[in-house]
């Protein structure tokens, strides 16, 4: 039983670290991009995007370049804790940051660009700091696109296959997650246990859109 | 005491001019900016309150200087010390009426807040959620948020507009009230003339971007500058045509008017257009006297 759990349990970690990082730098660059018009931002906002139209093995390709040993990113890690990004946990969450990104992203930007421009003059004019008027006046007032950021980001990152697989191959306990589990499971003709975790996976993902649907629903109204 | 002198390009939706406005507002005072929209006043007030730059000048306030292109200085927003009032109010919807107030203020004053709202009869509304109450109770709680913060001066960008007739009749009276009770210097834009006329103690005229009159509401409103004849713009409702004359009913603010036009006159208008409807000083009035044609 309790391996059986191990990549549930290794699916909820990935989306949980996976989601806190994207809060932490979405939120700066979605109110860049959101407040300013410089000509870089379309680029930007391309590359955000990239993972939505590409095919997660070329994603996936990319990132292994870069994260293994030889790679950049990989060689500066490997010094710094001496350990592989690739094949690790890090690893995967680093790739599945990248990966969710626009999930993040595009909600928050929208959110920002709603909230009402005479909302954040008013609290400048009333001698509030931009930090304080970010925390207290338009957070507050885009509730909706940040539970829609957190909640598509994290059903994102449990949904996703092909990226983690990449980077992470299939390694019990550290980047076997349960759509990977589910793959191996179905090569060894385990249709049982493939069944299970199609089954938590599919209602997870259904329990997931429905509240963040319903929860926006409320608050459009009220 | 507030010294002013910006200028500033804008793009007018008939085509760019040029903001030129100088000025000087003494302690204590209520200028009202007057003119049609489009005639750069909000932006004037935009540049005060640091929410805009000016192209060059300078802007004064109390001896300090809060902008000087000159000397490459430009306040923020946060360190010039106004009230300002948006025209669709602005209060922010995650707060109570309560919160709203207190936002602002530099020394945090239970006391205070409750006095304020005592004052425009809003005690019992202190918890609500601004999104419930009406366009004159936001108007009214975002003038007190204002007035709140006790600044060096109150900025109020067409907070009448919004409101019904009756409604900014009320207001109008009470933020006549609040500005007698504190004294604090206030400038109010605003496209109506009876903000002029009943608030002021200084009016500005301002047409595309440019100071045509300054002085008391009284020697600015009745000017030939500002009002060369007596009109007003109207929407054509319904045209009626008769044997000779066609009658044609307009709306007038919320006015209905008939008059009488001829045909000629008529057949270029059409319902819904925007016209504007004036008379001379006097009206001829003909009269017969001597018929030549004997009845027989």
């Amino acid at each position: 039983m309790s391996e059986f759990i191990v990549p549930l349990w290794l699916t909820l970690k990935l989306s949980f670290w996976t989601t806190l990082i994207l809060l932490i730098i979405g939120i700066p660059l979605s109110y860049y991009l959101a407040y300013t018009k410089h000509r870089i931002n379309a680029l930007l906002e391309a590359v955000i995007s990239l993972p939505l139209v590409l095919p997660p093995t070329v994603l996936g390709f990319y990132l292994l370049l870069l994260f293994n040993k030889k790679g950049f990113l990989g060689y500066l890690w490997y010094k710094l804790f001496g350990k592989q990004l690739v094949f690790h946990f890090e690893g995967i969450v680093l790739a599945s940051v990248i990966y969710s990104m626009p999930m993040m992203i595009h909600p928050l930007t929208a959110g920002f660009r709603s909230v009402p421009k005479n909302l954040i003059e008013a609290s400048w004019t009333l001698g509030k700091s931009k930090l304080e008027t970010l925390l207290r006046v338009i957070l507050p007032n885009m509730k909706a696109s940040i539970l829609t950021g957190l909640v598509l980001s994290f059903a994102h990152t449990v949904g996703e296959f092909g990226v983690v697989l990449m980077v992470g191959g299939s390694i019990e306990g550290e980047t076997k997650v349960v759509s990977i589990a589910i793959y191996d499971a179905v090569e060894k003709i385990d249709y049982s246990t493939a069944h299970m975790y199609a089954f938590i996976l599919l209602s997870f993902s259904l329990f997931a859109l429905l509240s963040l649907y319903i929860l926006n629903r409320r608050w459009s109204i009220s | 005491m507030i010294r002013l002198e910006v200028k500033k390009r804008l793009h007018g939706t008939s085509g760019d001019f040029v903001l030129e406005v100088k000025l000087e507002v003494k302690e204590g005072d209520f200028l009202v900016v007057f003119g049609p929209s489009g005639s750069g006043k909000t932006t004037l007030l935009r540049m005060i309150a640091g929410l805009e730059k000016p192209d060059e000048g300078y802007i004064e306030v109390k001896g300090k200087v809060w902008f000087d292109s000159q000397k490459g200085i430009n306040l923020p927003p946060q360190k010039r010390d106004v009230g300002f009032v948006f025209q669709d109010y602005a209060l922010f919807p995650n707060m109570s009426v309560f919160e709203n107030i207190a936002f602002g203020m530099k020394r945090k004053d239970k006391d205070k807040i409750m006095e304020l709202l005592r004052m425009a009869g809003m005690e019992h509304l202190a918890h609500r959620n601004p999104t419930s109450l009406s366009g004159g109770q936001k108007q009214r709680v975002a003038l007190l948020r204002a007035l709140a913060r006790e600044p060096s001066i109150l900025l109020l960008d067409e907070p009448l507009s919004a409101l019904d007739y009756q409604m900014a009749q009320v207001l109008r009276e009470e933020i006549k009230n609040f500005h007698k009770n504190y004294g604090i210097t206030t400038i109010m834009v605003s496209h109506n003339k009876e903000d002029a006329f009943k608030l002021a103690n200084q009016v500005v005229y301002l047409l595309e971007g440019k100071v045509l009159a300054k002085g008391t509401p009284k020697e600015v409103l009745f000017s030939r500058k500002s009002s060369p004849k007596f009109s007003l713009s109207a929407i054509l409702l319904e045209k009626t045509y008769t044997d000779v004359v066609c009658v044609l009913t307009l709306a007038i603010g919320s006015e209905l008017v008939q008059v009488v036009v001829d045909k000629d006159t008529a057949d270029d208008l059409s319902v819904g257009d925007t016209v504007l409807v004036s008379t001379k000083a006097f009206v001829p009035i003909v009269r017969k006297i001597h018929s030549p044609h004997l009845k027989t």
